[in-house]
């Protein structure tokens, strides 16, 4: 391997159908690159279904940060004939198609494609054909120059309990596929730089996860719903190691139910879905709002009414989750633009909603949820861990406990049931301070003023003013929220040579940070030209931000076609605003 | 030791005459006699006029939204499994609203104590009818009568392989609170279906109604053979029985999850220094 200090920047793309292992190789991959010490993002594209169909999986790395996939491929591994028909218009000028004639049953005489027996050599390595996707990672780490030490060691930590023969033959695999693409692959000429250390390679729905595991999060209820699922998948990985029960509910009503019942009890909990499931959540929503029961809710975005497109992504439930459920009330939404924020953010809702004892939703969308992004490391001294709930000895020393108390911040002491002969009484219904229903007049008003209006300012000032990415005084600024925080980067990052531009991504959404908190709403004013980036159509971030600060954007730029904002199409999008 | 006294809650907003104030007395006497206190157990309930119920008594109270007791019940008892989790429901509440919630409860055999007040009548939105109405009954909502059939809550249960599967009447007193103390005793879940005259809107099932048709389940009857239990819970008619119907040993769905075997969730103590350290070993598999 010979290293030249250029600036390295690849992208690889796995196509072809559902259940050939596209996942495998792609995993693997980004795996090999981020702990060779590289920059990586992937992401990943798939129809609903679990066999056949088009898929694919873009890998791109690089030696400094990257936030976004690029179009341009420089590598393509094809599994079926799609993925040469879809893909050989984005093959940058230097890039190569590898594929094996006897899967896509064709011969491609183009100096530009090789063809790499995966399966020829996979069965003489002693396996079987699911081998293929061994050969064409052991090819691609060829075709790079890459060491494929790491390569081998994934494989022997993978496979180490089905027995010697196999991991031989998986070995032989990788390194076969390597000679074979680094003896015919002629027209590679991909240059490295050197790496740096080691890097983790994360993705949305393991950092919220992994911000539930660090919240002390002991409960978690849901129903699977596409692309909540891996959040639940995650922490019942994670169940017996930190001692967290998760239950699969039967339904999404079940869910937050289940959830809200944990936390009465006195334990951290949370639940996940997609719009159609938080749908079904919203009387839960309302119901945690009125016991003043902490909960946290991760909305996974995807594209509805209904159905929509289930492994497609949108931002549309933006409105939705703020004004979702019956009745006034606080809440509070924050939304990720990338794994790290993603970690932290949910340890700020488990915080806030322990805090003021309301519910915390955190959005996410397909987008966030299949793509994955590399960190150097995560700075553990940000988190946060209080325990609001009034304990033992406190409690005791309360002549009289009333568990929705009248105070000056609108928070009442919260007990654990059981932990005292103190009683713990909630009610759906309007209630006294102790819990029991009422209906007059008087009562209501401060049990609403206690609720709402007292907290709703005390959170405001929690919140943080949003992130300026590029130019200080900018003449161009798009504004975003929550996913497009990467794609938006980059596009500040192509254009800025060129324009005065800066990003202002959002990931604290509401109560929208105050206007008085940082500089935002000076620095809009003062720019020419701000558009306002959404993967929707209904421009629901311009308008909360119009109904919060009566600042109107200058332009829109919405997609709402199910398919991710690209750097390229973004820029090209501002270009057309900027000329 | 708690005595009744202690029992004594919010004034009830039950009608004079409702099956629900002798439902009560039967709970409170029952409890006292268990030499429960108040504070070691917490009632579930969701909307209804069975579901004011603990408000008059004196326990930990979680009321919550229509139909939805038995999932708060699961998530407290999950977290907490050493209290005591009743929940109360009607029969609108439990059997139709709630129906899918049942199921499921019922499938997990988690310790939870359900008390069905059925009085096979809405109460509070005045006279519509209930799962557990009779067919042909005529109310202001069914000016034709009831067209779809009965549910049977104890066939359902029976069914289901519920843990514990009882059915009381309001009516008799000593009886209920027996039945009461059973249920609470029995490992797994437990449904006791109430058989409670609603005096103002149900003027078909009334106390003389029931009175006529409600006997003891004999002693011989063996309430651990399932088949004979499906039998037993499909008489319904001129002889309604009451008792315990079905009951078995299947293990309490708490005792199966590994993680609360040494204490309950919520006796497990979290600190930062213990997640900060946690945290940074499980970050180590992302490199």
């Amino acid at each position: 391997m010979s290293f030249q200090e250029v600036s390295l920047d690849y992208s690889i793309r796995v196509g072809g159908e559902a259940g050939q292992g596209i996942q495998t190789i792609g995993d693997t991959l980004s795996k090999v690159f981020s702990r060779t010490g590289y920059y990586v993002f992937t992401h990943q594209d798939y129809m609903s279904r679990v066999r056949g169909g088009h898929n694919f999986y873009q890998i791109r790395f690089a030696d400094k940060p990257i936030s976004a996939s690029r179009e341009s491929i420089d590598i393509l591994v094809a599994l079926d004939k799609e993925s040469v028909r879809l893909y050989e218009k984005f093959m940058s000028p230097s890039g190569v198609v590898i594929y094996d004639r006897s899967l896509l049953k064709e011969e491609f005489n183009n100096p530009r494609f090789l063809h790499i027996p995966f399966i020829d050599i996979a069965l003489q390595s002693g396996g079987n054909k699911i081998m293929a996707n061994v050969v064409a990672t052991g090819a691609v780490l060829g075709m790079l120059g890459i060491s494929i030490q790491i390569f081998l060691d994934i494989v022997k930590d993978t496979l180490k309990k089905k027995g010697e023969n196999i991991l031989n033959a998986n070995i032989k695999a990788a390194l076969s596929g390597r000679d074979y693409a680094a003896t015919h692959c002629l027209q590679c000429a991909f240059i490295l730089s050197s790496p740096d250390k080691p890097k983790m390679l994360m993705g949305v729905n393991e950092a919220i996860g992994l911000g539930a595991l660090a919240s002390g999060c002991k409960f978690y209820a849901a129903y699977p719903m596409t692309p909540s699922t891996g959040i639940m998948l995650y922490i019942a990985s994670k169940a017996q190691e930190y001692g967290i029960v998760v239950e699969q509910a039967e339904d999404e009503i079940a869910a937050i139910n289940m959830a809200l019942g944990a936390s009465f009890a006195g334990v951290r909990s949370m639940t996940g879905t997609s719009g159609g499931g938080f749908a079904l959540m919203v009387e839960g929503l309302s119901l945690a709002a009125m016991t003043e029961t902490p909960v946290v809710i991760a909305l996974a975005q995807r594209p509805g009414p209904a159905t929509g497109l289930p492994t497609r992504t949108e931002q549309g439930e933006l409105l939705f989750a703020l004004h979702a459920g019956h009745g006034e009330f606080p809440r509070v939404m924050f939304a990720p633009g990338n794994p790290e924020q993603a970690f932290f953010l949910t340890n700020k809702a488990f915080h806030l909603s322990q805090k003021y004892q309301i519910p915390a939703i955190i959005f996410t969308d397909q987008y966030l949820a299949d793509s994955q992004w590399t960190f150097n490391e995560f700075d553990l001294n940000r988190l946060v861990y209080k325990d609001y709930r009034i304990h033992t000895e406190e409690l005791e020393s309360y002549s009289v406990y009333k568990r929705h108390a009248f105070t000056e911040s609108g928070v009442s002491p919260f007990a654990i049931p059981g932990e005292s002969s103190h009683l713990v009484v909630t009610d759906s219904d309007e209630h006294d301070e102790e819990g029991h229903i009422i209906e007059d007049g008087a009562t209501r008003i401060k049990m609403v003023d206690k609720r709402l209006l007292k907290k709703l300012p005390r959170i405001a000032e929690e919140m943080a003013p949003p992130v300026l990415y590029g130019a200080t005084e900018p003449d161009i600024i798009i504004v975003g929220w929550g996913s497009t925080y990467g794609p938006m980067k980059e596009a500040v990052d192509t254009i800025a040579p060129k324009q005065s531009i800066a990003m202002m991504h959002f990931s604290e959404l509401y109560p929208f940070p105050p206007v008085h908190n940082g500089q935002y709403h000076t620095i809009l004013k003062k720019a020419r030209l701000t558009l306002c980036v959404e993967n929707n159509a209904g421009r629901q971030f311009a308008r909360l931000l119009k109904a919060e600060t009566g600042y109107e954007c200058t332009g829109y730029i919405n997609r709402y076609d199910g398919r991710p904002f690209t750097v390229e199409s973004l820029v090209e999008e501002i270009n057309g605003y900027t000329g | 030791m708690a005595t009744l006294d202690d029992y004594k809650g919010q004034m009830p907003a039950w009608c004079p005459g409702c099956g629900n104030y002798a439902i009560q007395k039967a709970f409170k006497e029952a409890f006292v006699e268990m030499g429960i206190e108040p504070y070691q157990f917490t009632i579930v309930s969701g909307i209804g006029q069975a579901s004011k119920f603990p408000h008059y008594i004196r326990c930990h109270t979680f009321n919550g939204l229509h139909g939805r007791t038995l999932p708060v019940a699961t998530g407290l008892k999950l977290s907490n499994h050493e209290m005591l989790v009743v929940a109360i429901a009607g029969d609108g509440d439990c059997y139709g609203e709630g129906g899918n919630h049942l199921i499921h409860a019922i499938r997990r055999n988690i310790s939870i104590k359900l008390f069905v007040h059925d009085n096979q009548i809405y109460g509070l939105t005045k006279g519509q009818a209930s799962p557990t109405s009779m067919e042909g009954m005529v109310t202001k909502n069914q000016p034709f009568g009831v067209l779809s059939g009965q549910l049977n809550p104890m066939a359902l249960a029976v069914a289901l392989d519920c843990s514990f599967v009882a059915r009381g009447y309001a009516g008799d007193h000593e009886h209920l609170k027996t039945l009461i103390k059973e249920a609470i005793e029995h490992k797994g879940f437990s449904l006791v279906d109430i058989l409670q005259p609603c005096v103002t809107f149900n003027t078909v099932n009334t106390y003389a109604w029931y009175s006529e048709r409600v006997y003891h389940i004999e002693s011989s009857y063996d309430p651990t053979n399932r088949v004979e239990a499906f039998q037993k819970a499909l008489e319904w008619g001129m002889r309604i029985p009451i008792g315990i119907i079905y009951k078995n040993n299947r293990t309490p769905f708490e005792e199966k999850i590994p993680v609360i075997q040494a204490k309950p969730l919520v006796k497990q103590t979290i600190t930062m220094e213990t997640l900060k350290k946690s945290i940074e070993q499980t970050l180590k598999e992302y490199y």
